[in-house]
């Protein structure tokens, strides 16, 4: 099965619609499992890892819930296709450098994800648009479920289910959430939002998770800690955190507008002018600059426009899926050359940024008048 | 007061994190904390920083014990410290003193509160309800009501009974 052909379309993906979208771009439960009596996978020989992929690749493909997904090991896969994997957030980093002994499988959505030995035996990680962690962790917890009746996990009643690493050991849960902060960062109140988010035991990331940096301003948040608390209450943990920081989010903006205007209308004006005249320029400018034009959407000052013009621009104008739309491999300078003239003719129907105009001073007219 | 990453310069950067009821302190020097990422708030997680610089330390101390392996993989201490995780799931049982300083610092507790398999669940509500009634006798007995004590006594002949069978099957 070719993973291209099988991948729902950027703009698709990009329409995707769930609660609290404008500042919660998507929420992600993931766990980890183990067999018992097989050695992890950084441990494992060759025969052994095979052995367990086979094993847990048919137990996924058998789920109800996976008729139709995309099944595969990684060595089937191209360098491309893995970091096309990677920027879709459906696999990690570590996992696009595995080859043979590890495999994938995930479903039509992309709901629904199984990387087969990547630090763990089984990660498994369900993402749903917007603020829905409730629900990724209900589908996750299900898929986990009908897998443990097939699977003999390891698991110790006190120490509860067995991973690689002991960061992940007890429930073997990370939830998250990606946020668009772009409020926050303008005004220059994301540092320290980052800083008692971190003393409440939260991580924050970047855009592709651990060691990365917050292009576009989005910034990941999940838990840190995995044993002595049970998945709800982690869930829960994150879900009163997140409302606070979509708060301030939404209060940074508001002031950021009554206070200096001038400076936000600036940034956003400028964003739109280099992103539709610019003829080369690089995939970090561009995430850039469209979390600026995310937010000009977002602020109306792009009448008629969706938000999903700019996130699907996001997802394409990324360096892999860019590659993809080319059959001859490109250098660094022809990727910035074709992803300027991609960006500017998608945003040929878009008028420049109109700022509302200044309120009339109190009784202003009045008063020139006589 | 000593940066605790180079011991060498003076801290000159500290952090606190509280999590739950437990407060940890971080102190570095200036040049310890930048290659930290520590003046880059955006790109640093203090709990990142935490759990490397507790479970070096950790790790170091567990190193004492050399020679530990583990009989199920073949998995060393010495891994451990170079590779900062374990080999199989046996390794837990096999490290399990080492790694109780480890778990303490990185987590919120060391017992497992969460999800657990259906078909262990049985068993472990019956084990739970066991010790309950076994704790509501002892405390019946210490208060003389002997009458409380056969009703309790009872039940927990059929509560062990009905896990054996679990067990059995």
């Amino acid at each position: 099965m070719e993973l291209h052909s099988f991948l729902i379309s950027p703009a698709e993906s990009a329409r995707r619609k769930g609660p609290h979208d404008r500042i919660v771009m998507s929420s992600r439960v993931r766990l980890a499992r183990n067999l018992k009596q097989s050695a992890f996978p950084g441990w494992a020989k060759k025969p052994e890892r095979i052995r367990v992929l086979e094993v847990i690749q048919a137990a996924i493909e058998a789920l109800p819930e996976m008729q139709g997904a995309f099944s595969g090991t990684m060595d089937r896969l191209s360098t491309l296709d893995k970091q096309v994997l990677v920027e879709r957030h459906l696999i990690s980093r570590e996992h696009a450098a595995k080859s043979a002994g590890s495999g994938l499988v995930f479903n039509r959505d992309e709901t629904l994800c199984f990387m087969i030995n990547e630090e763990d035996h089984l990660r498994m990680q369900a993402l749903c648009p917007g603020l829905q962690l409730r629900l990724a962790w209900a589908t996750i917890d299900g898929a986990d479920s009908a897998l443990e009746k097939k699977l003999n996990y390891a698991f110790s009643p006190e120490l509860g289910y067995l991973t690689a690493c002991p960061t992940n050991l007890g429930t073997g849960v990370r939830v998250s959430a990606m946020l668009h902060l772009p409020g926050l960062v303008l005004a220059e109140q994301i540092n320290p939002i980052i800083q008692s988010v971190n003393k409440l035991g939260l991580a924050v990331r970047g855009l592709y998770g651990e060691g990365t940096e917050a292009l576009g301003n989005v910034f990941q948040v999940s838990n840190q800690m995995t044993l002595g608390e049970s998945e709800l209450a982690i869930v829960e943990r994150l879900e009163k955190v997140l409302a606070q920081i979509i708060e301030h989010e939404e209060n940074s903006r508001a002031s950021l507008l009554e206070k200096k205007p001038k400076m936000v209308y600036n940034h956003i004006g400028r964003a739109y002018g280099i992103l539709a005249n610019a003829h080369s320029i690089s995939s970090k400018e561009s995430m850039n600059l469209l979390s600026l034009m995310r937010l000009g959407v977002d602020l109306g000052l792009f009448p008629g426009v969706e938000r999903s013009l700019a996130d699907e621009l996001f997802i394409l104008t990324q360096p892999a899926h860019l590659q993809q739309r080319h059959s001859e491999k490109l250098s660094a300078e022809e990727r910035d050359v074709l992803r300027a003239d991609m960006v500017r003719e998608r945003l040929r129907p878009v008028s420049r940024p109109l700022p509302p105009p200044p309120a009339a001073p109190a009784g202003g007219l009045d008063k020139t008048a006589e | 007061m000593l940066c605790c990453i180079c011991k060498e310069k003076e801290a000159t950067v500290h952090l606190t994190q509280i999590g739950g009821d437990k407060m940890q302190k971080v102190d570095l020097c200036e040049e310890c904390a930048k290659t930290k990422g520590v003046d880059d708030p955006t790109g640093f997680s203090l709990a990142d920083l935490l759990l490397g610089l507790g479970a070096s330390q950790e790790i170091e101390q567990a190193g004492g014990e050399a020679g530990l392996k583990c009989p199920a993989c073949g998995f060393s201490q010495a891994d451990f410290k170079k590779a900062g995780r374990l080999g199989c799931p046996a390794c837990y049982q096999t490290f399990a003193e080492p790694l109780e300083g480890l778990l303490k610092t990185m987590h919120k507790g060391t017992r497992h509160t969460g999800k657990v398999p259906e078909s262990l669940r049985q068993g472990r509500d019956l084990s739970n309800r066991l010790k309950q009634l076994q704790e509501k006798l002892a405390k019946a007995i210490a208060e003389e009501d002997f009458e409380e004590a056969a009703i309790l006594r009872d039940e927990i002949k059929q509560t062990t009974a009905r896990s054996a069978n679990t067990t059995a099957a």
